[in-house]
């Protein structure tokens, strides 16, 4: 488990604070899908979490042990793919040899599904790809690191219409029970169907921790153009075909969770959504 | 896989296994994907992909061999057409009737546009199997 413990940080002393005071414990198991705007703290929060950088107040905490001591049981169970990322001017198999010992788990079985699926040959030498093939390349080795966490910083930006439909395809195959995965996204409609549960923050705080099982129980997500629904919708944006609008969930059936229009009304109708989630009546067990 | 707007996914995925029973993919007593190998097919979560299982195993159209997968069971073909014809029946003719009945469309006319439709639809299954399609 990963306890951010009421943590607070600015990148310097006297700035702006990222996080205030700012708590969430994630649980091995799903993959979790990190929204939010520009600038919210997305980046930050993943290295936070990965031990590169540490809160000014509070803990992060890995299986109980606190990030900072960067200590190698905790380094070996979590892997970050951040959004950009050099490659040392080596061959694929030169980089296993040097990085996959630091991961003990690391399967070479894995590594050549990843690439299979992602369509790279195995003999392929790291300076000599593009930009996107590249993150396939490093999606696949963080894969195969076979860590407890895989922490995902925009994975799918520079990924061609393929790649897309295939890094979703090796991950979900290759997600289990006793993996985390953390995707911080602005392309929602890349991870929508992956998700089990929705981070989203803002201004410094967690806005929502919630499954996609609790969302979908709590809020309705309908495409109309009745009146008589539009007048129930707590946020409602023009779509293709009438409205796209979010509902509070009444009659308990359940409607597919669209990820865009769910982060908008988050924006607009803050204390309207909130409060649906917090009512008295509802578990409201993240 | 594309996936329409409100019904949830699971039910989505339920239904495209539902699909697939019918036109004869998956026959009685075959194996069906594990759940990872369809989530991985569908690229949607797995929980979701087991939601859609474990609702087609309360409908008795699959079973589960523990330690082996998935099969679907003897009658699941039956037991599919009547379910969905109860729910055509049930629900989207009845949006249908509305809608001719509102428009004045005599139901000759619809039953001349109905052969005509049975026509086309066995005139294209004729040419794939000719080609080899199917």
């Amino acid at each position: 488990m990963i306890r951010i413990e009421n943590i607070s940080f600015a990148y310097r002393k006297g700035r702006k604070q990222v996080f205030r005071n700012f708590h969430a414990d994630l649980n091995l198991g799903g993959i979790y899908g990190l929204l939010g705007k520009n600038g919210s703290g997305k980046s930050t929060l993943l290295q936070l979490m990965a031990g590169l950088i540490t809160p000014s107040e509070g803990r992060i905490l890995l299986d109980d042990k606190d990030m900072r001591n960067r200590s190698v049981t905790s380094l070996q169970k979590l892997f970050l793919v951040p959004e950009e990322f050099s490659m040392p001017a080596v061959s694929l198999d030169q980089y296993v040899r040097y990085m996959a010992p630091f991961y003990p788990r690391f399967s070479a079985e894995t590594l050549k599904r990843a690439l299979d699926c992602f369509e790279l040959s195995e003999d392929l030498h790291l300076e000599r790809l593009s930009m996107g093939q590249r993150k396939k390349a490093f999606v696949s080795f963080a894969l195969a690191a076979n860590t407890e966490w895989l922490l995902l910083d925009e994975p799918t930006n520079g990924l061609d219409i393929p790649g897309k439909s295939q890094f979703r395809k090796i991950l979900v195959q290759e997600m289990n029970d006793e993996r985390g995965v953390i995707i911080s996204t602005h392309q929602v409609l890349d991870v929508e169907h992956l998700l089990d549960h929705v981070l989203v923050i803002d201004q410094g705080q967690m806005l929502l921790q919630k499954s996609v099982e609790e969302i979908c129980e709590i809020l309705s997500f309908v495409r109309t153009s009745e009146p008589e629904v539009l007048r129930r919708a707590i946020y409602q944006m023009p779509s293709l075909q009438g409205m796209s609008a979010l509902l509070p969930n009444d009659d308990g059936r359940e409607s597919s969770l669209d990820l865009e229009l769910l982060f908008n009304a988050l924006m607009e109708k803050r204390e309207e959504v909130c409060r649906l989630f917090s009512a008295p009546n509802r578990s409201n067990q993240a | 896989m594309i996936f329409k707007e409100g019904k949830p996914i699971y039910a989505q995925i339920a239904d495209r296994i539902e699909d697939d029973i019918l036109n004869g993919k998956y026959q009685e007593e075959a194996r069906i994907p594990s759940v990872r190998e369809f989530a991985a097919l569908m690229e949607v979560n797995a929980n979701t992909t087991m939601r859609a299982y474990e609702m087609l195993q309360n409908r008795n159209i699959i079973y589960m061999k523990r330690g082996i997968g998935y099969f679907v069971s003897t009658g699941a073909r039956e037991l599919v057409l009547d379910n969905r014809k109860n729910v055509f029946i049930g629900e989207d003719l009845n949006s249908f009737f509305h809608e001719i009945y509102t428009l004045g469309i005599p139901i000759e006319e619809i039953t001349s546009l109905y052969q005509e439709y049975v026509q086309s639809m066995e005139a294209t299954k004729k040419l794939m199997e000719e080609e080899g399609w199917s």
